[in-house]
């Protein structure tokens, strides 16, 4: 991306983001909260088309190609980039409908094609043996790690090349945490992914980069490591070493 | 009664512990009229139905000069004619009158249930915040008209200048006709009950939906639709109940007191309330067996929209709770 700012109505939140995103490795936006980087997440997929009053100018590429004007086709965008939210969402359906929900979506498959990509999804996801004698049950009667896995799956079902995680684990206890993190640096060989996350111990301990956003401007990117021991500008060291100013 | 510690800084030395007893006892009496008039409500449910069943028992035990009862119960399920007025002996075959309130309520939901949804969805997903408001509140002032404005137009619009035009087959009163007063009468129903349930999908379901790559209309058929479907069998199964019951409209525009066992649209039809507004404006004498036989049709009304909302409320608990 480019000299990319963003607005919701009059306010602006992001001022000429420069940044580069590494294929293949993870990515973690940090800065306190209100600093743009969740809004930042959601324009790579156009989540803001839905918002009345978000607009953004500058450039936004993924691969070499534009995602912002106004003949992208979106759909296809976001079967390429997927979405982890927040806080779990799996539809009000079964297991196996909620990974298959996308996929059914795009493609035209055979009964036996999507038993197999749900099993693939499920297992690349890690929780294949904790549901494989239950696909038929409610998705809403597992627990919230698990439900946050599912949700992974169900992205992961559609096979984008990017995988956004807006905080994916903020919700959850420090088990299921743990559980997401370490699928986290599992899925790092096959997709690239961006994580937004308050959690700093969460940044360094799962991403290759980090970029640190304050204000809607973004102040430092870099490794991780180096980020995270030398970083260059005041306002990053404050941050990461915990006196936030 | 407990005093306060007197060293509290904030509270001047004059101040004086509060009646506790007198702020208890007002209390109690809240209470208590709160429960009166809770029960009164009740009771008077009660009371209501005590009477229809021990009038429906006195009309299938009324006897004749003979000794004969003069409506078995049998007759009254069993048979295909109703005629209480004009036939001799008079005929109680509940069925007519089932049949004229199935086919207007027939009519009505085919018209109501799919474009209320329709209206429910355009509403919730689509509509802009101002177009929304301004849509909701007239569709509230239609549900505000009284029902016996709808049986009017259904007379002297509905009838003349859409159902006439096409057919010949229809005379001054038919099903049609009420029907679809009846279903313009329970759309805003539907549709407002319909939209509360769509609206209160939350938007972290849509935004999931969304980011796997599905269009809008993908997402509401497949997700929001779905998941609000409690909430719309009951606004559906709302609406059905008082087209069940609707009175005035069919009173003016179905029929002309003439009950017939039929599923013809085009046809003349008595509804069971249109026919207890014939017995009590006066066409039968009180006390006698066709002013007694609107009691065992009150009642059979009652069964129908009795196993109707209790459908609905089935319906409600099991689907309860699909989301957070």
């Amino acid at each position: 991306m480019r000299r990319f700012s963003a607005w919701y109505g009059g306010h602006q939140v992001l001022q000429s983001i420069d940044l580069d995103i590494p294929e293949h490795q993870v990515c973690a936006f940090i800065g306190p909260s209100g600093c743009g980087k969740s809004t930042l997440l959601r324009w790579v997929n156009r989540m803001n088309d839905s918002i009345a009053g978000a607009r953004a100018e500058g450039s936004l590429a993924l691969h070499g190609s534009d995602l912002l004007g106004r003949g992208v086709d979106v759909v296809a965008l976001r079967r390429r980039v997927g979405m982890v939210f927040q806080k779990p969402n799996p539809f009000p359906k079964s297991i196996k409908d909620n990974v298959a929900f996308g996929a059914r979506l795009h493609y035209r498959l055979t009964r036996a094609d999507l038993d197999e990509l749900v099993e693939k999804a499920l297992r690349a996801a890690a929780l294949w043996d904790e549901v494989k004698d239950r696909l038929g049950s409610p998705a809403l009667g597992l627990s919230g790690g698990q439900q946050q896995r599912l949700c992974i799956a169900r992205a992961l079902a559609v096979d984008p090349e990017v995988l956004l995680m807006d905080e994916p684990c903020s919700a959850l206890d420090p088990r299921s945490t743990a559980s997401i993190e370490a699928l986290i640096r599992q899925l790092r060989s096959n997709y690239t992914i961006v994580i937004v996350t308050h959690n700093m111990q969460q940044a360094s301990r799962v991403s290759d980069t980090t970029a640190f956003f304050f204000e809607g401007k973004l102040i430092e990117n870099g490794t991780t490591d180096l980020l995270f021991t030398s970083p260059t500008q005041k306002q990053t060291e404050d941050y990461v070493s915990g006196r936030f100013g | 009664m407990t005093s306060l510690p007197a060293s509290t800084p904030f509270l001047s030395p004059r101040a004086r512990p509060a009646r506790v007893r007198l702020r208890a006892a007002v209390e109690w009496i809240i209470e208590s009229i709160l429960f009166l008039l809770t029960v009164l409500s009740v009771a008077t449910t009660v009371a209501i139905f005590l009477i229809l069943v021990r009038e429906t028992w006195g009309f299938f035990t009324m006897r004749g000069a003979d000794g004969q009862v003069l409506v078995p119960i049998a007759d009254f399920l069993g048979d295909s004619i109703w005629s209480p007025l004009l036939s001799n002996p008079p005929r109680f075959g509940v069925a007519s009158l089932v049949s004229g309130t199935l086919l207007v309520t027939a009519i009505a939901a085919a018209f109501a249930l799919p474009l209320g949804l329709l209206t429910a969805v355009y509403l919730s997903e689509y509509a802009p915040q101002r177009v929304r408001s301004v849509l909701k509140s007239l569709l509230e002032i239609l549900a505000g008209i009284p029902t016996v404005v709808y049986g009017f137009f259904a007379l002297t619009f509905i009838t003349p200048n859409l159902l006439q035009p096409l057919s010949s087959s229809f005379g001054t009163h038919s099903a049609m006709s009420a029907g679809i007063a009846v279903g313009i009468m329970i759309l805003p129903i539907v549709s407002s009950l319909a939209e509360d349930a769509l609206r209160a999908v939350p938007q972290s379901l849509r935004d999931g939906s969304l980011a796997l790559g599905s269009t809008k209309a993908e997402t509401i058929l497949r997700v929001v639709i779905p998941a609000a479907l409690s909430g719309i069998v009951a606004s559906f199964l709302l609406a059905i109940t008082r087209a069940i019951g609707e009175t005035m409209i069919v009173a003016l525009a179905a029929g002309g007191g003439v009950a017939q066992l039929t599923a013809n649209p085009a046809a003349q039809v008595q509804t069971m309330t249109a026919y207890m507004v014939q017995v009590f404006l006066g066409d039968a004498p009180a006390g006698g067996v066709e002013y007694q036989s609107s009691y065992a049709v009150a009642f059979t009304l009652f069964a129908f929209t009795f196993v109707m909302t209790w459908i609905g409320a089935l319906i409600l608990r099991r689907y309860r709770e699909v989301y957070e």
